[in-house]
């Protein structure tokens, strides 16, 4: 049906003249057609080009080791590189302009598209920007802000896309709806595309291998109120709404079936602002939640949703193999293989959307099945079972192989009796006889599958060894930096390396190591489908997260909201002064560094109690807790050493502290905290309080009554809490004594009057 | 007449038709839960006068309920009281006034047990397939038939009637008492629904959430899409499986409120069932072998009935999973253009009586006159007394000459002196004000005297009470300790 459906689409074109057949000269056609579009508004598209930033990195590891020998962006997905994908929909689509941002393999991208027919194309304008030091989305459009600055490239609102993007959706109008939501409203500086994903609550967010994203969007603005993205094997816990956000919008869409295609229409605020918050690396991560929670500037973002046209992003393997399908199935017309769109050569459409190269070789025993792909100068031998499959330009398979749900890039030779069962096999593989590749297996450019060699499931293969220095945050191993030394090491690899024997005696290549915590995630992302154990998991998942749920209620039948545990969470005193405290740690710390004055340290130290909003005696015991810690920390080796820190310490900074310790109340708390001091590290602290106590007293920063008062107090206290009471017993009996002594001298003084 | 309320225009509407007519039949039992002396009505409320009799435009407040259900048919009725002495007054005003018209049982509970200890107490009487429980505090027009049909229609564990919050309702254009609307506790409810409006995904009470709401993931992803919407309340009107009731009510014993701790609960529990889990034993013990062939036929019935070209997200979330059970929290949303108040504070009550012989006059029953207003034939007016629209004069009252009576409700037998003002205010029966009073925005309750040149403005008078000669107040309660 949907053949039927197609050929009708197709038919409606070329009647429309929008596609004549004759492939080269269907790219004019398509122009004019979008051109009659775009003159609908002639003033306002005279007076702005449309512009587009494409950024030519993903800045992301998730395709290594592929990546660490050619940019993602010219991964061939159904034979044809990302790139041309995006720039021939961008051309179709309207814009004249893009300016394609290369950081890694940056050589290898201006060469390419030097080479293709994109840098001489009449309608679009191709120009590359190229920058090493951009690890990040953001760090890109900072630079070209900065270029901005000097050269004006960006005159208006520009389309944002990176070069993995399949579409086919029309961009003019949305250009235009969001200029004019821009000039009617200052603040809604971006337009972000949505699409509603498969129907399936398994399928939502699983079938692209991204993370689960959960959008909140007012139904009839369509601003972008929420976004947050998590983690598809944990579907626990739960979303948090600000109330405000329910006070302001009397109505909420809360989806969590919407896939976010990476398409954004953006005004030049967007990188200004990217200017202004130098941290913002990742597009959506930062960017989005950081402009969604920015009240202050009240920035807005709003969605567009599409229905019957296609956009998605190849983000990592998974959805490689998706979008592959979907082009095979022709979601993605006029972006399909039977039609020349960048300059490929299109393939020969047949029955079941078999796509075969005129001067594709099969044998007459061989069974080429449904939704399968079949290069140029590739050849077929007998009994080779094919199936769901794409097979680049060049290859040459042997007889009785299987290969199924699988994508052959080019000049892949793959010898008889071998079973390829979803993998991805790059160009210049070589699989020798007998091999077997599991599910999810990546085979990067020119390994060697040993004889009979079984590659397990998921693994990923490279002649590269696996980068040792790998860190394990995600967020810091950015792009494939070193990748530009990688294209000259990988020639010499397989010279110095013919004995690698990962993979059999006569393979090449090393078995990448799952870097460990990613080990779960490996499911999702691959091309193999999600094994039925993982899909009943996640289903569990859900049922154990109610049952978690469950036992949190109360049986006490008031249901305590559960915003008041959140609550409890948030505005934890405690918590607050354990901050405070820290802060003014870190305050004090410098202030003995560089020798700032006390009142600079007062007033600074008075900002954070306000902030905090702390009591004077919060002040007294952090600001004593500090100094003590700064004396502890100091290197020591006999507790005198300690007491002397501890006294040039105290004797120097007396008056912050005696700035503070203005009340009995706050002399208590700061004998108090020592104690506690004290009983944390019994070993340093403890023998010296005592004398640290009375350092204290004769310093004038404790009064006798504060230690007097301190000492009744404890005296009801558990044994265990009286040991420095105890310790300082004799010393409060002087103390006691001395005031008596001085009571009675008062009293005489009284008589005497 | 009801089709127009139905939330998807889709529905086909003589089925509709057929299930609001005939309600009674399909097996429906209705509560009435009218409470018993309700503290936050003080001093309107008194030992005399229960909160389910107070006057609305000189009639009890239950009695319009009561005109509600008649008016759908729905005419067996249990009104469940809180406290005996309570329940005797009920009972007395229904035995005297609609004894005829419908069957009804009062049957009396215990203080303070709260909405669903009240169910829990006459749950022996419970005997319907389905039970519709409807607080009695409701003015309104909305059908409550109507949510019976939703609830049959999808088969649901339970469905909820809810409304536009009032702000924005009909009441709002009265003018004169929307100074304190202005100030609206912003979001009563939250509730959550799919994108068909149809079930109910999330319900919390807006007061309680203090900074976050937290929607579960879980719900999402079954669900796809959830509308979270503030703008809508809940109107205490709910349409139970008593099966289901029941066994919440059994299985939780701490749950003491309908809206709070059961329908929140169910709502949590809609994707993992435990309600349902024997359910199908019970039918069968009850009602033997038959009895379970039926089920099948009714849940195929609810399929056609509800239009599902595709099922329901529960249906395909249950055939994912083996041995998972689920239940529907169904909805229905009342058009906005329905009136509902619920007569639960003193400002309620001061704008339903404003209403009732305002803009929403057609819910009381009565035929205004060419001005507006309602002057029982039996009232005497002095000389260059005006009455104003929106106004109503019970039955053997006196007004004194030069008097003002402006958007304001008097009940019957009242003595009014001369040169009264009164505005936008509710005096009940044999109710006495002296010459010279002025009234504006107060609650002057029965047999209360005011002696002469007392101002009042917002303030409520206690029945019985007598303010002094002269007195200036505002915003006071009137009450003997």
């Amino acid at each position: 049906l949907q053949f039927i459906l197609e050929l009708r689409v197709l038919d409606s074109l070329v009647k429309s003249n929008l596609i004549s057949e004759g492939g080269g000269g269907g790219m004019g056609a398509q122009k004019k057609g979008g051109g009659a579009k775009v003159s609908e508004d002639a003033e306002e598209q005279s007076r702005q080009r449309l512009q587009a930033i494409l950024l030519a990195d993903s800045f992301a590891t998730k395709f290594r080791p592929v990546t660490l020998e050619r940019p993602k962006v010219l991964l061939p997905i159904v034979n044809v590189p990302m790139i041309d994908y995006t720039l021939a929909w961008l051309e179709y689509a309207g814009i004249e302009e893009v300016f394609v941002f290369c950081c890694a393999h940056s050589v290898q991208v201006i060469e390419y598209l030097e080479k293709s027919e994109w840098y001489s194309h009449p309608n679009l304008v191709v120009r590359t920007i190229e920058s090493h030091k951009s690890i990040s989305a953001g760090d890109a459009l900072r630079y070209m802000y900065e270029q901005q600055t000097e050269t004006s490239q960006i005159q208006g609102d520009f389309v944002l896309v990176s070069g993995d993007t399949v579409s086919n959706m029309p961009l003019a109008d949305l250009i235009q709806e969001h200029r004019e939501r821009k000039k009617k409203d200052e603040k809604a500086i971006m337009t972000m595309v949505i699409k509603q994903s498969k129907s399936s609550s398994l399928t939502h967010q699983s079938r692209l291998g991204t993370d689960q994203l959960f959008i909140a969007v007012d139904p009839l603005t369509k601003q972008l109120l929420h976004y947050e993205e998590d983690k598809i094997d944990h579907p626990r816990g739960s979303i948090c709404l600000d109330k405000s956000l329910l006070d302001s919008n009397p109505s909420v869409l809360v989806c969590n079936d919407m896939q976010d295609c990476y398409i954004d229409i953006c005004s030049p605020e967007v990188l200004s602002l990217f200017e202004d918050n130098f941290d913002y690396q990742h597009l959506r991560r930062h960017f989005v939640k950081g402009v969604l929670v920015d009240d202050i500037m009240g920035y807005k973002i709003f969605t567009h949703e599409i229905h019957s046209s296609y956009a998605a992003s190849i983000d990592n393997f998974r959805s490689y193999d998706t979008v592959s399908k979907d082009i095979i199935q022709r979601w993605t017309y006029p972006y399909v293989p039977d039609i020349n769109f960048s300059g490929n050569r299109p393939l020969k459409l047949g029955r079941q959307g078999i796509y075969r190269a005129s001067d594709a070789v099969q044998s007459r025993s061989a069974d080429v099945g449904a939704s399968t792909v079949i290069g140029y100068g590739t050849k077929i031998g007998d009994g080779d079972k094919i199936l769901n499959s794409v097979i680049g330009n060049g290859c040459s398979i042997g007889s009785n192989v299987v290969i199924e749900g699988s994508y052959i890039w080019n000049n892949v030779t793959i010898e008889d009796g071998c079973e390829i069962r979803n993998a991805i096999v790059c160009d210049g593989v070589k699989i020798r006889a007998g091999a077997v590749l599991h599910p999810g297996v990546v085979l990067s450019f020119n390994v060697v599958v040993g004889r009979d060699f079984v590659v397990p499931a998921y693994s990923k293969v490279s002649l590269l060894q696996q980068p040792t220095t790998e860190d394990s945050d995600e967020e810091l191993e950015y792009a494939d930096s070193s990748s530009g030394t990688a294209d000259h090491m990988s020639g010499l690899n397989l010279q110095m390396e013919p004995k690698a024997s990962e993979l059999g005696p006569d393979g090449a290549g090393y078995i990448w190591e799952v870097c460990e915590g990613a080990h779960d995630e490996e499911w999702k992302h691959s091309v193999a489908p999600i094994p039925k154990d993982k899909l009943s998991e996640f289903t569990q998942a859900i049922d154990d997260d109610d049952t978690d749920d469950e036992s949190v209620i109360p049986a006490s039948g008031e249901l305590k909201s559960d915003a008041d545990s959140i609550n409890t969470d948030m505005n934890d005193p405690n918590d607050d002064y354990y901050y405070f405290e820290k802060e003014v740690e870190g305050t004090v710390l410098r202030a003995v560094e560089e020798n700032i004055k006390v009142d600079l340290v007062t007033l600074e130290i008075n900002g954070l109690r306000l902030s905090y909003n702390m009591e004077s005696a919060d002040c007294a015991g952090a600001t004593f807790y500090s100094m003590m810690k700064l004396a502890v920390d100091t290197p020591h080796s006999s507790a005198s050493e300690l007491y002397k820190t501890a006294t040039s310490i105290i004797s120097k900074w007396k008056e912050l502290l005696g700035f503070y310790v203005k009340k009995i109340d706050e002399q208590i708390e700061v004998i108090m905290k020592f104690e506690e001091m004290c009983q944390d590290s019994p070993k340093e602290l403890g023998p010296l309080f005592t004398q640290i106590l009375h350092l204290l007293y004769d310093k004038d920063v404790l009064q006798e009554d504060a230690i007097l008062r301190w000492a009744e107090e404890k005296a009801g206290a558990d044994e265990v809490d009286k040991v420095y009471l105890k310790q300082c017993e004799t010393f409060i009996q002087w103390l006691k004594e001395a005031s008596e002594e001085e009571d009675e001298d008062d009293e005489d003084e009284e008589e005497d009057d | 007449q009801n089709q127009n309320q139905n939330p998807r225009k889709l529905e086909t509407s003589p089925c509709f038709l057929f299930t609001v007519n005939s309600v009674a039949k399909m097996d429906f039992q209705v509560v009435i839960l009218a409470g018993g002396f309700s503290s936050t009505l003080f001093p309107l409320v008194s030992k005399e006068v229960p909160k389910a009799l107070l006057p609305v435009a000189n009639r009890p407040v239950l009695s319009y309920v009561l005109d509600l259900l008649e008016s759908n048919n729905l005419k067996d009725l249990i009104v469940v009281v809180e406290g005996e002495d309570a329940a005797l007054k009920v009972g007395g005003w229904i035995s005297s006034a609609c004894v005829d018209r419908l069957h009804v049982e009062v049957a009396a509970v215990a203080e303070n047990v709260g909405t669903a200890g009240a169910l829990r107490a006459i749950a022996h009487h419970l005997t319907a397939k389905d039970i519709l429980i409807v607080s009695g505090d409701i003015v309104s027009d909305i059908p409550p038939g109507a949510v019976a049909a939703t609830h049959r229609r999808h088969d649901a564990a339970v469905t909820a009637m809810l409304c536009a919050q009032p702000v924005s309702g009909p009441s709002e254009s009265g003018g004169s008492g929307g100074k304190d609307k202005t100030k609206k506790p912003a979001c009563e409810d939250i509730i959550g629904l799919d994108s068909w409006k149809q079930f109910l995904l999330y319900i919390a009470k807006g007061t309680e959430i203090k900074k976050d709401t937290r929607v579960k993931k879980s719900i999402l992803c079954a669900a796809g899409k959830m509308e979270l919407r503030s703008d809508l309340v809940d109107s205490h009107i709910y349409a139970f499986k008593r099966s289901v009731l029941q066994k919440v009510l059994d299985q939780k014993p701490a749950f003491r409120s309908l809206k709070q701790d059961v329908l929140p609960y169910l709502v949590r529990t809609q994707l993992r069932s435990d309600v349902f889990s024997d359910q199908s034993n019970v039918e069968e013990n009850g009602n033997g072998n038959g009895k379970n062939n039926m089920q099948n036929n009714e849940v195929v019935l609810s399929q056609i009935l509800s239009n599902a070209s595709s099922p329901s997200f529960h249906q395909v979330y249950e055939s994912g999973l083996d041995s998972r059970k689920t239940h529907k929290c169904c909805v229905y949303i009342a058009d906005e253009s329905k009136y509902f108040v619920r007569l639960n504070s003193i400002q309620a009550f001061m704008d339903v009586n404003r209403d009732v012989i305002g803009d929403a006059n057609h819910l009381s029953g009565y035929s205004f006159s060419a001005h507006h207003n309602i002057v029982h034939p039996s009232a005497e007016l002095g000389s260059k007394t005006t009455v104003g629209p929106h106004c109503m004069l019970g039955e053997g009252s006196q007004v004194g000459d030069k008097c003002s009576v402006k958007r304001s409700v008097i009940g019957r037998h009242c003595r009014i002196g001369s040169n009264v003002k009164i505005v936008n205010s509710v005096v009940m029966d044999h109710a006495t004000i002296g010459d010279g009073c002025s009234i504006q925005g107060s609650v002057i309750c029965s047999n209360a005297q005011l002696q002469e040149r007392v101002t009042l403005r917002d303030c409520q008078v206690e029945a019985g009470y007598i303010v002094c000669v002269g007195g200036e107040h505002k915003g006071e309660t009137f009450a003997r300790k």
